[in-house]
């Protein structure tokens, strides 16, 4: 498994698996697979494919720590650029097919629809995310404050999820779904933490009670 | 009264879509086996829009009205697969798979309420209350898409004074059918059902109010709202209920589906206005189906001669 994971055609494979869904796109664009509707087709595909690249990289250090499978890291920044990629199309869709950089119309959007608001504030959320992803920026930012900033995936997927509920006009079913992956993900590392903290806690207090209780 | 269409026709001799499909579904094999797909047959079933299309009888003598729009037709394909009817899921493409199941065989409506002659009428006795008009009229769905639809019917208020309203009868309240075997979907749909829908008298009885049986020169597809419907033209898509099972004269505002699940979203008025925005999206705009640029969308969806003077003096912000 561990060779698997480490072996650099396995990067290659997982590569192309993820430019799948944009292929699948692009097929259907050409055979008339698009429906009735294109653009919101685009904005629809789009959209999840971001939302659910968002639950793989989140998926990434809970399996690293459950299967210990640490190698799992050798994914994380790809399947992030990924959910990136998604979201830059889902944007683009929007400014460009369906408002055609009508700026006023736009800005509207944002300023007046919670929907939008919360969407827009996820995409910006992502952007210093996938510019500081490069190991130079880890370096530069050094590891705890790049960590830091990172977690902003945290809130980008929760405003994903956000959007994707208040868009919908009565059948929640979908958002409902990735809302409660998300939060799995969330807890687990809400969970995780708290027990760290006490195990870490534990630690330092044992040394005084072995000192409260020498050794007879 | 002059009846366009032949007398020993009814309602039930229905050509089967079946013979049509077939013949599709043999071109689409063909075109298949040509292009040597080596992608295979399922990328193929995937990308290309299914054919389950359920329409039946091709009407005939059908007059034209001068109510029709000139503007560029949707195409069938594209009215009977993008379709609202939550009964059959929410999906834009659900209706189009799963509305076969809906039964329209011995289809009966029942007019009741306010109204001197009570009564419940047949698919058969519809056919003949007036004759059948092709009507192109733009449809403007609250969401912010539109289509031109060729529809088959004739003015609502045929109906209405066939069944003579009291002078108590203000509002017409309607009634979808509703069966949960027939409509597995509606329970994800979020939505209380059977659908209800309402109009004033005056809105119903206004000649543009169309008791629809048909488009595209046939009968109602299912999800397209067979076997008859509303076709309120100058409303969003809503207002004009589906696969109409109730008709009721009444002295109150009836309630309506989306009013009730939304009332901030979705007012019972629901008259096309691009200067009322939907809560969550604009209505100054909408996409014309098979077009990708919006184009502005019309007060009362183009239709204010015919319609306007009934709003006079109305706070239409108010009563969106």
């Amino acid at each position: 498994m561990r060779a698997l994971l480490t072996s650099k055609w396995t990067k290659v494979v997982v590569f192309f698996l993820c430019l799948i869904p944009l292929a699948a796109l692009v097929w259907r664009a050409f055979h008339n697979g698009l429906g009735a509707n294109p653009v919101e087709f685009i904005q629809l595909t789009t959209g999840r494919w971001t939302l659910r690249f968002l639950v793989f990289t989140l998926c990434i250090t809970p399996f690293r720590k459950l299967l210990s499978l640490p190698d799992l890291i050798r994914f994380r920044r790809m399947l992030g650029l990924f959910a990136f990629s998604y979201v830059c199309l889902h944007f683009l869709t929007y400014l460009v097919l369906d408002q055609f950089f009508d700026f006023t119309a736009i800005w509207k959007d944002i300023a007046k629809r919670p929907f939008i608001t919360v969407g827009f504030l996820g995409f910006l959320l992502l952007l210093p995310l996938a510019i500081t992803s490069t190991a130079g920026w880890i370096r530069r930012l050094g590891g705890k404050r790049w960590q830091m900033l990172h977690r902003g995936i945290y809130f980008a997927a929760i405003a994903g999820v956000i959007h994707y509920y208040w868009k919908v006009k009565s059948d929640v079913r979908m958002p409902i779904f990735y809302g409660t992956l998300v939060g799995i993900l969330l807890l687990w590392r809400l969970g995780d933490w708290f027990f760290k903290r006490r195990s870490a806690a534990g630690a330092t207090l044992s040394p005084q009670h072995s000192a409260a209780n020498p050794p007879s | 009264m002059l009846i366009h269409k032949a007398s020993d026709l009814t309602y039930a001799d229905v050509t089967p879509k079946s013979v049509y499909l077939d013949r599709r579904k043999f071109l689409q094999a063909m075109g298949i086996a040509s292009a040597t797909a080596v992608v295979g047959q399922r990328l193929f079933e995937v990308a290309a829009p299914s054919e389950n299309v359920f329409a039946g009888t091709k009407f005939s003598g059908v007059v034209k009205s001068p109510f029709s729009t000139t503007e560029k037709q949707n195409s069938y394909e594209d009215v009977t697969h993008y379709n609202n009817f939550y009964e059959f899921g929410t999906d834009k493409s659900d209706p189009a798979k799963n509305a076969h199941k809906l039964k329209t065989a011995n289809w009966m409506v029942s007019v009741e309420g306010d109204v001197a002659k009570p009564r419940k009428i047949t698919m058969d006795e519809i056919l003949k209350i007036a004759p059948l008009e092709e009507r192109i009229y733009r449809h403007r769905c609250v969401e912010a898409w539109s289509i031109v639809v060729p529809w088959i019917g004739f003015s609502f208020s045929n109906l209405a004074k066939l069944v003579e309203p009291t002078s108590k009868a203000q509002f017409v309240a309607f009634q979808s059918s509703y069966d949960r075997g027939q409509m597995l979907e509606a329970k994800w749909a979020g939505i209380d059902f059977p659908y209800v829908e309402g109009l004033r008298l005056d809105e119903a009885m206004n000649p543009l109010t169309l008791l629809g049986v048909g488009m595209y020169g046939e009968s109602l597809p299912n999800q397209d709202g067979a076997p008859v419907r509303m076709v309120i033209p100058w409303k969003y898509g809503f207002k004009s209920i589906k696969s109409l099972v109730k008709i009721k004269f009444q002295s109150k505002m009836p309630p309506a589906t989306w009013n009730l699940a939304a009332s901030n979203e979705y007012g019972f008025y629901s008259n096309v206005n691009p200067n009322v925005d939907h809560p969550r999206w604009s209505q100054a705009k909408e996409r014309r189906l098979g077009e990708i640029l919006k184009r502005n969308t019309l007060m009362f969806n183009g239709y204010g001669d015919q319609v306007a003077s009934m709003y006079n003096g109305m706070d239409l912000k108010k009563y969106y």
